[in-house]
């Protein structure tokens, strides 16, 4: 288990009061909050300033974590000594990171019992009421983005068993995942959320897709960026061209006189639906190497027969 | 252990939410979803209440105003102004894209 410095994550010295604690915690909740963020990793962030700021907000907590003492790194391998929160009283409640925050390993440790049971509690609300919804993530390839798919799905969730003590529950899903979905969207599963109390119905489950990084394909809503490398003859002279798409090669005609930068438009080759998207393919110019003495008479006879100086503009 | 395959709804412009449906997918009172239609972060089909329908997208907006108003401690004003200003940013950013293309080819 990896040591966490809360300190640090908060740019705060060991010493900072609890007035200069909240206002760390507000600046950089602003700046990593996944709804606000355009950082790739902001959601992780944004968890790890949630547990740090859940300990030092808590006199009880810090106090708790400063006993650990300043020796250790960040990262540093770490196990609690023994009976180390002997004499802290814990009282849970408070932390609003978000839906179900997960902690890392380091904060459940030290902190965890407290937070358990008072989740459990609180859905209680009546003797018929309608299960809990659930939201959950499913991560998907862009290529079943053009097709549709059928995803299997395993969600944990807790639950209370007949003795009342919370077990994590597993369950399998087959979902469809329809053609021509975008990233963030929804799909709404009726009656695949909690059981219901009573006579209530059972809660929906949400699936908000998300897709896999591709090794070719940058995705913006439906439209997709492609880095397309062209040789310098076929900018210079105009040629058709493969460039690959998610639903197999096409062939692209590139310009005469095309320069490096440029974005040809394929329309309607993006994600399907209504309306489709675009696939914009960002040409670069990439130079053959003149290892052969072929390749480098080629370039001494450019050299000599283009009187090309591409630092014209630059007056020298 | 995998059940027959479920088909599930997709939530797009085209999808409806009920107001009760929206109350229950953000775990939140009727109160706080109508004082989200008053700040016009969410702009319902329907003149009563109680025929309110809501756009799918309309879900990730409520979702998204709940976490920012508990985490980030601002009011729906607030949450309303961030939503606007973001989305305005959002449609720059597209714009942007669109001149950088068209000024390229």
């Amino acid at each position: 288990m990896d040591f966490k410095d809360y300190y640090n994550i908060m740019g705060l010295e060991r010493d900072a009061s609890q007035d200069e604690i909240k206002r760390a915690y507000r600046k950089l909740a602003r700046k990593y909050h996944p709804d606000v963020s355009k950082e790739a990793d902001a959601e992780a962030l944004f968890k790890e300033l949630g547990e740090a700021y859940a300990v030092l907000k808590d006199p009880e907590k810090r106090a708790a974590y400063n006993e650990l003492g300043a020796n250790w790194k960040a990262g540093q391998d770490f196990q609690p000594p023994p009976n180390w929160d002997a004499g802290y009283e814990f009282t849970g409640g408070g932390f609003s990171g978000g839906d179900g925050s997960v902690h890392s390993d380091f904060f459940e440790t030290l902190f965890g019992q407290g937070f358990g049971s008072a989740q459990a509690d609180r859905r209680q609300t009546g003797f018929h009421a309608r299960g809990e919804d659930h939201h959950a993530k499913v991560l998907i390839d862009l290529e079943e983005a053009y097709r549709g798919a059928t995803r299997d799905i395993t969600l944990r969730s807790p639950e209370l068993d007949s003795g009342g003590h919370v077990a994590t529950k597993q369950r399998t899903l087959s979902v469809k995942i329809p053609k021509g979905v975008k990233q963030g969207q929804r799909i709404r599963l009726t009656g695949q959320g909690s059981p219901g109390l009573g006579k209530g119905q059972a809660g929906d489950l949400y699936l908000e897709i998300e897709f896999k990084p591709h090794k070719l394909f940058r995705i913006e809503g439906r439209d997709l960026y492609l880095d397309l490398p062209i040789s310098p003859w076929e900018a210079a002279l105009g040629a058709t061209v493969k460039a690959p798409t998610p639903e197999g090669p096409v062939d692209l005609k590139i310009p005469q006189g095309t320069t490096a930068g440029r974005k040809l438009r394929l329309r309607k080759r993006g994600i399907p639906g209504t309306p489709p998207g675009d696939l914009y393919a960002n040409l670069t110019i990439t130079l053959p190497a003149a290892e052969s003495d072929a390749a480098k008479e080629l370039y001494r006879k450019m050299e000599k027969e283009l009187a090309y100086n591409p630092r014209s503009e630059l007056g020298v | 252990m995998t059940s027959k395959t479920l088909k599930g709804i997709l939530l797009d412009e085209q999808t409806e939410l009920s107001l009760q449906d929206l109350c229950h997918a953000c775990s939140t009172s009727t109160e706080w979803v109508v004082e989200l239609v008053d700040e016009g972060v969410l702009e319902p089909i329907g003149h009563e209440q109680a025929h309110w329908r809501f756009s799918g997208p309309s879900l990730l907006r409520a979702r998204a105003a709940m976490r920012m108003q508990q985490d980030l401690q601002i009011n729906l004003a607030g949450v309303a102004l961030a939503l606007e200003l973001m989305e305005e940013i959002e449609a720059m950013r597209e714009r942007l894209r669109r001149f950088e293309i068209d000024n390229n080819s």
